[in-house]
């Protein structure tokens, strides 16, 4: 194939032969030009997602979850990364609704990420399709598809591009059945995927986490997943759920992060945080991939200082599960908000406003609520690792939360 | 704008690479250059002949598209293959209904201007764009409106009460007192509620035209049905436009865009608006059969909506689109004063020389269904019923306070339940700062 007239989609389906498909990601980075962390660090040290608790590595461990139906967790697990577990979803989905289309560019071959492989051969082209390069047209045309009573599955290849799409979705989508009122139409059954977030080379338009320009508008459902069990089971609810969804994944793991994930279908709670780890002395509250960074941190924490750390995954991060994080503040009196994008009006400040706002949780409070997040800058190529929370950066900040507090 | 590099390497750490299995796209042996071919392979163009001259195409050397019409100013008929399909009976109701409009247009302008309403449209000089084309449409087609369509609801069977229960925005309209006056919406009449942003019901438009296309594929027993979408050509500028054309040409759907060109996008005259020929030469670029027709003659709408309709069914679905040319008389909308950009004397040119309502009139008349005591009892009787459902809507209580907070969600989210008892206790605290009186059920209406 020429590549030279095409946009190049040929590199990414390429790729596996190249030589970093093996371990040592750091050595190999630099030599990509990644922006990451240099080889000595003692803190910044590159996530293994093979040995990360946040990731079930035994079949066990992924039945073993609570929130599982009784089907999925008697049945049997598979390892998937997380492309390969959205993709799981979208299979599901359409082969148990029949209302259920997915489309976007470059959709109908695999997707950029591959997360629809195989989807337009085994459930036909009239249901997985590609449309036209246009976000603006992908969303209005999701919207009358859902208005109309089917299930769009939208994909906006990169949360940066979903610009255009914006007036559809937060004048229509969003408004519709407030809109429509008695009429009781609706955009609920519209759900739209979008990789976000930073990956070493993604620079300004390839890197955006933009959750919290969602999280502002009522009507939307805001999720964002951070492992291949998480993101099958909160993928399938948003494509059921009446509201329109938007579901933002973590491009970082979409080949990184890998668990077992039950085989059966399972949906997960929306609007639900999930407690991952309990504690006594400070929350740190986050959601995707910046989890990882605050599981490291929070180790290394409780290592040197010997505090007990309790960690919150948002996983809706719109509208979200205050009573989770209330009740946790309310015991350790003290939070960390940690998220990719950029501090200024983000997820921390409404998450640090709610719960100074509540007042049996501010009464609790041993310390002022912290953000560690992105400099309000936008994502330069060089400088992603002096940008994005790591553990470096937040691991001091429960040091200083507990001398504040002393 | 859009993905630009079109895909990214993802972290390159320890993980499992083993099932992303290589894919290639089409190789380009099927679209290859022949030896000696006349015509260009590229993937691009198939069927466009090499030339060895180099021209330019301009524009001003193609003629403008022709505009279709059936009956002239005059009433005469032009078109010698024309029959009505409708019965006298019929026409008249269909004449009716763009008469109701008109008047209660008057109406409720004036209404507006008395402080009795806060904003009103009115589609004076539209009024066959939007009642020809909706009398040429199946119940069960389903239609998006823009926002001076207010014929379309009219023959479909919305009521004069439906208008004004919406206009007052009373406890008996559907939109629940949220929305504009002239924000109609009907789910019994299949048409979507309006939505004040321009042309975002035109991609909308080709998706619900899909979903349509679709579900026929999935359950042969529905029948088949289009989808309608009003639009004007100030709105054919925003990106929305374009989207909609082309999406709905590739993946062929069943949709009907029926452009109203009626000269001005508020102040804005067509000049300023665009530099091509109209709204209808941009179908061709987006290879969709396309018709200009004269929007003052309702029988001309009409049939091309007619014949519309039934080109969107075949082959399986695919777009059509109607230009249809008028002149918006009136101003664009109660706040504005269209005599500050154009002359008072252009619109009283317009008004005089063709004004559809006139046009269909004088058909009839010649045809021998109408004369001028039905047009003065017709005219006497929608009146005194436009007044008749303006003084009960008037009347009517207001929806309860509750619904602001519902339908932002299927269910109540448990902060949306927490600000409406905010709410409640704020109006306990100050009753005398807020007046309650018109809305049902008063502060009470606010419990979970």
């Amino acid at each position: 194939m020429n590549g030279a007239s095409i946009r190049p989609l040929s590199r990414a389906l390429t790729r596996t032969s190249l030589p970093w498909r093996s371990s040592a990601p750091a050595v190999i980075s630099r030599s990509r030009q990644y922006s990451t962390h240099p080889a000595n660090a003692k803190l910044n040290l590159p996530t293994d997602y093979s040995t990360t608790p946040l990731l079930a590595h035994s079949p066990e461990s992924a039945l073993s979850n609570p929130e599982l139906p009784p089907e999925a967790r008697n049945g049997t697990t598979k390892r998937m990364n997380l492309f390969q577990a959205i993709n799981d979803a979208l299979s599901t989905a359409l082969a148990e609704d029949e209302s259920v289309l997915i489309f976007g560019e470059d959709v109908a071959f695999g997707g950029v990420f591959r997360c629809t492989s195989k989807l337009a051969e085994t459930f036909g082209g009239d249901r997985v399709f590609n449309t036209p390069l246009t976000e603006q047209g992908i969303m209005g045309f999701a919207i009358g598809a859902a208005a109309e009573g089917m299930r769009p599955v939208a994909e906006i290849q990169f949360a940066d591009y979903v610009y255009p799409a914006f007036d559809q979705l937060v004048n229509e989508a969003a408004k519709f059945r407030y809109r429509d009122g008695a009429c009781g139409r609706s955009a609920g059954g519209l759900t739209v995927r979008m990789p976000c977030g930073g990956v070493g080379h993604g620079a300004l338009y390839h890197s955006q986490s933009p959750e919290s320009l969602f999280t502002h508008i009522p009507g939307l459902r805001v999720i964002m997943p951070r492992s291949p069990l998480q993101a099958k089971g909160l993928l399938l609810s948003a494509i059921r759920s009446n509201d329109p969804c938007i579901f933002m994944e973590p491009k970082i793991l979409y080949r990184a992060a890998v668990e077992q994930v039950p085989t059966a279908p399972y949906t997960l709670p929306l609007s639900k945080a999930e407690v991952l780890k309990q504690g006594s002395d400070v929350t740190i509250v986050s959601y995707g991939q910046p989890l990882y960074k605050c599981r490291a941190a929070l180790e290394q924490a409780e290592r040197d200082l010997g505090i007990s750390v309790e960690l919150i995954d948002l996983r809706t991060i719109y509208p979200w599960d205050k009573e989770c994080v209330f009740q946790s503040v309310r015991k350790t009196g003290r939070c960390i908000v940690v998220h990719e994008a950029m501090v200024n009006a983000g997820v921390g400040a409404e998450v640090a406003a709610a719960i100074q706002e509540d007042p049996e949780t501010f009464i609790r409070l041993e310390a002022p609520v912290a953000r560690v997040a992105g400099w309000s800058i936008h994502t330069p190529l060089l400088y992603e690792a002096f940008n994005a929370p790591d553990v470096a950066s937040t691991s001091p900040r429960l040091l200083r939360g507990m001398v504040v507090a002393c | 704008m859009a993905a630009c590099i079109g895909t990214i390497d993802v972290n390159p750490g320890p993980a499992d690479f083993t099932s992303t299995e290589h894919q290639h796209p089409r190789h380009g042996s099927s679209i290859s250059q022949r030896p000696d071919s006349k015509h260009v392979m590229f993937p691009g163009a198939l069927k466009s002949a090499f030339s060895n001259t180099m021209r330019f195409e301009q524009p001003s050397t193609y003629p403008a598209l022709p505009t279709y019409r059936i009956v002239d100013q005059h009433g005469v008929v032009v078109d010698p293959s024309f029959s009505p399909d409708l019965s006298d009976d019929e026409v008249v109701k269909l004449y009716r209904d763009m008469l109701a409009v008109s008047i209660m247009d008057l109406i409720m302008f004036d209404a507006q201007r008395q402080g009795r309403l806060s904003f009103y449209m009115v589609s004076a000089g539209e009024e066959a764009v939007s009642v020809a084309t909706a009398s040429a449409l199946a119940k069960e087609d389903v239609i998006f409106c823009q926002y001076r369509e207010q014929g379309v609801f009219k023959q479909r069977g919305f009521t004069l009460n439906d208008f004004m229960n919406q206009l007052f925005a009373n406890r008996k309209d559907p939109g629940k007192g949220r929305n504009m006056p002239v924000h109609y919406g009907s789910r019994e009449l299949n048409i979507h509620t309006i939505s004040s942003p321009l042309a975002t019901q035109l991609p909308q438009a080709s998706g619900a035209a899909y979903a349509l296309k679709i579900q026929r594929m999935q359950d042969p027993s529905v029948p088949p049905r289009v989808v309608a979408v009003y639009f004007g050509e100030g709105a054919a500028s925003e990106g929305d436009f374009h989207a909609a054309l082309n999406i709905a040409a590739t993946r062929s759907c069943p949709v009907i865009f029926i452009c109203r060109n009626n000269g001005y996008a508020i102040s804005t005259p067509t000049l300023e608006q665009y530099r091509g020929d109209g709204i209808a030469s941009r179908g061709l670029g987006y290879g969709i059969e396309t018709i200009r027709v004269d929007g003052n003659d309702f029988w001309a709408v009409r049939e091309a909506t007619k014949k519309a309709r039934e080109l969107a069914l075949q082959d399986g679905g695919k777009p059509v689109l109607i230009e249809a040319m008028t002149y918006r008389v009136s101003h664009h909308s109660t706040s504005d004063d269209s005599f500050a950009y154009r002359a008072r004397v252009e619109v009283e040119d317009w008004k005089r020389r063709d004004n559809p309502i006139a046009r269909l009139r004088k058909w009839m008349e010649a045809r021998g269904c109408w004369d001028e005591n039905k047009e003065k009892e017709a005219r006497d009787s929608i009146r005194r019923d436009i007044l008749k459902a303006f003084s009960e809507a008037e009347k009517e209580k207001k929806p309860p306070l509750r619904t602001m907070f519902e339908d932002v969600y299927e269910q109540l989210t448990p902060d949306l339940k927490k600000q409406m008892s905010e709410l409640k206790s704020q109006l306990e605290r100050y009753p005398d700062e807020y007046d309650l009186a018109d809305f049902e059920g008063g502060r009470d209406s606010l419990v979970k």
